[in-house]
């Protein structure tokens, strides 16, 4: 007879079912070994969980690049459109369809370099979305050209003597364009960037999040850096300071570093409710 | 890694292009990365890096300002090139119409891939084919060598007086662009000599003869502007001879219009484009050790096409299949079949001729699937009958 073991009171944590929002059958991703593509996947997927958002009501919309391959693996309605097109695209989605949520997972350059104008009009409207810009500072998919986020000096196939084109600040843009909702996190912090997002999906308005990601691949390696590891403390937590936590630090601490969490949030009308407000009423009252 | 022009020497279809462009040495090289093509820019901004060109690189944002930064070099009297792929080509649409329209001598290098929706990188003709009448020419090249000889000879075809039309010279993507093939490289100095300097007759920099480019023209001048775009493409085909026989002549390689191959007793041809003739003609060799008189045609030359080079060319045959690796999506056959089809009308007896779509996406295109066709084709010839005028294959 076997002796039973006694009864653990210990709280059992259930691990995050991730497949539930999956399709496994589209894994493996692509991703390469060190890239923090899947760590903001996995945070993403946590936030909508939280949120409460249901698989049918999501639309995830994406562009052309490494992080635009990700609505292939996730259990939402998914399109994967052109590059730098993925905001008129979903422009088009949630006028069509207000009610559904509107995801929308591009990369620096598919959203500030081709898609450049798209993304100041998107923001400039304040249409309902969220909008994850993984910022890796270089063209992955293509082979490690220097991207409109890349910084000065920094070394890429296309700038061999060190890039000398000035970067966006994405959170500058997006805000003065007119998003309602801007905020940075990175892969590192990611139980942070998981709340970050979760506030980005409860907005109502343009959200867009600035996601500092590293590609070992092509940046790291033209780069010098040592690791995968190495360079997400270099550019995600060293350089990165937390916007609570920046206001108790002098200036010297501050200088050169981008600041985590939401750096701007106002609630301003939004555009499929102002169109609805102001020509359908207005256009059907008159029959 | 440096690359010796003595002998034979191993190249990928994208390294053979930027080695060909350092020879060229553009003034400008406006550019956006794309697979397959992109390997093209990346070796060319280490010639760059390296001081090995005087080319000014820009890397822009987007394809649609690749083009457009193209064309704004051109203008300022530039010679001026660039390398794109499927999307890309696609983004530069409305710019391409403006490059030919201008009578700009731009080249590009478009390594043939397949357009979205659904996405692929892989290769078909659909890119190319949907700029066909853009007022570009266009040369298609089957192996690494051709694609590198097409480059240097389109230089000349499009600053030729006589055209001032921009060049496209397309390759298949990573089938060509990415493996590697033999290849004879020519010296720098043999390549200089051959395009020669480019000296433009209008441009912008030119400030004691001012010009204008793309004013309006309404209904009193328009339609001779395009008269005389289309009767410079006209002539581009003999100048697309005439500079391939002086590159004969120089440097022993000569393509023509069109390859022939083992087409001058043949009862069956298979007309295709680029690198899926090499697979065809492997078949054709097979078919022909077994007493089956079949024969293939590639055409080089697409645009301007070469109506009766082409109707020359098959009318001994009975049974022509006209392979497409695009879909005109008219509901009648692919782009190269409807041209083919078109030149023969001008026949007394024409062939019979039927359309096969093959290979989009990159799908593998082998040596039974050329076979099945040449087997098909030769039933028609006994026959005279047609069972399926047009059908996808390699399905």
């Amino acid at each position: 007879m076997s002796t039973a073991a006694p009864e653990k009171k210990e709280k059992v944590v259930q691990p995050f079912d991730y497949n539930k929002y999956l399709r496994p059958n589209k894994l493996p991703h692509i991703w390469c070994p060190g890239c923090g593509h899947g760590i903001v996947l996995k945070a993403l997927l946590r936030a909508i969980d939280k949120a409460g958002l249901q698989k049918d009501n999501i639309v995830m919309v994406s562009g052309i690049g490494c992080s635009s391959r990700t609505p292939g693996y996730v259990d939402f309605n998914t399109m994967h459109t052109l590059h730098g097109r993925a905001l008129p695209f979903a422009t088009g989605i949630k006028f069509a369809r207000p009610d559904l949520k509107v995801i929308v997972i591009t990369g620096d350059g598919d959203a500030l370099a081709i898609g450049g104008n798209h993304f100041i009009h998107a923001c400039r409207r304040n249409i309902d979305m969220t909008v994850l810009v993984y910022t890796n500072a270089t063209y992955g998919m293509t082979g490690g050209q220097y991207s409109p986020t890349s910084p000065v000096g920094s070394t890429a196939t296309t700038s061999r003597y060190g890039n000398i084109e000035p970067p966006f600040d994405t959170c500058e843009m997006a805000k003065a364009s007119g998003a309602t909702f801007v905020a940075r996190g990175t892969a590192y912090h990611a139980i942070e960037l998981e709340k970050t997002i979760y506030d980005s999906l409860t907005h109502r308005g343009m959200a867009v999040v600035d996601i500092i990601d590293a590609c070992p691949t092509y940046f790291g390696r033209m780069n010098k850096f040592k690791s995968a590891t190495q360079m997400m403390e270099v550019i995600e937590k060293e350089n990165t300071v937390n916007i609570k936590q920046a206001d108790k630090l002098p200036p010297e601490k501050l200088q050169g570093k981008m600041l985590r969490g939401i750096l701007h949030k106002v609630e301003k009308p939004e555009y499929c409710q102002q169109y609805e407000e102001h020509v359908i009423k207005k256009a059907t009252s008159k029959e | 890694m440096a690359i010796s022009t003595k002998g034979q020497t191993g190249l990928t279809g994208n390294t053979a292009i930027a080695y060909a462009m350092k020879q060229i040495n553009p003034d400008v090289c406006p550019a956006y990365p794309i697979t397959p093509s992109t390997a093209i820019i990346e070796d060319f901004s280490s010639y760059v890096a390296d001081g090995a060109v005087d080319t000014e690189l820009i890397t822009v944002e987007s394809e649609h300002s690749a083009m457009s930064a193209c064309i704004g070099a051109a203008a300022a009297g530039a010679r001026v090139m660039t390398a794109t792929s499927a999307q890309g080509l696609a983004l530069m649409w409305e710019m391409l119409y403006i490059a030919s329209g201008m009578r700009f001598p731009i080249v590009i290098a478009n390594v043939n891939r397949a357009l979205s929706a659904p996405i692929n990188i892989h290769c078909d003709h659909s890119d190319s084919m949907g700029a066909r009448d853009s007022g570009w020419v266009q040369l298609y090249s089957e192996t690494v060598q051709e694609a590198y000889d097409n480059f240097i000879q389109a230089v000349r075809i499009a600053e030729n007086e006589k055209v001032l039309l921009p060049v496209m010279v397309c390759f298949d993507g990573f089938i060509t662009s990415h493996a590697i093939e033999n290849i004879s490289l020519l010296d720098d100095a043999e390549v200089r000599e051959f395009i020669g300097e480019y000296k433009p007759r209008h441009h912008l920099l030119d400030t004691d003869n001012p010009v204008t480019y793309g004013a309006m023209t309404l209904q009193d001048t328009y339609i001779e502007f395009k008269r005389q775009q289309s009767q410079a493409m006209s002539r581009a085909k003999d100048v697309v001879t005439e500079v391939g026989r002086e590159f004969a002549g120089k440097f022993g390689r000569d393509y023509g219009l069109m390859e022939t191959y083992r087409l001058d007793d043949a009862e069956a041809a298979i007309v295709i484009l680029n690198s899926a003739a090499g697979t065809t003609k492997v078949a054709a060799d097979e078919l022909r050790k077994q007493g089956k008189k079949v024969g293939v045609l590639r055409p080089r030359l697409f645009r301007p096409f070469p109506f009766k080079e082409m109707a020359d060319a098959l009318k001994n045959v009975k049974a022509v299949a006209v392979l497409d690796r695009a879909d005109s999506m008219n509901g009648f056959g692919g782009p190269l079949f409807n041209e083919v089809r078109s030149a023969l009308y001008e026949l007394d007896t024409r062939p019979r001729v039927i359309s096969r779509i093959y290979g989009l996406g990159g799908r593998d295109y082998k040596v039974k699937d050329a076979a099945s066709v040449f087997d098909e084709l030769l039933k028609i010839s006994s026959t005279g009958k047609v069972e399926t005028l047009q059908k996808y294959i390699t399905l």
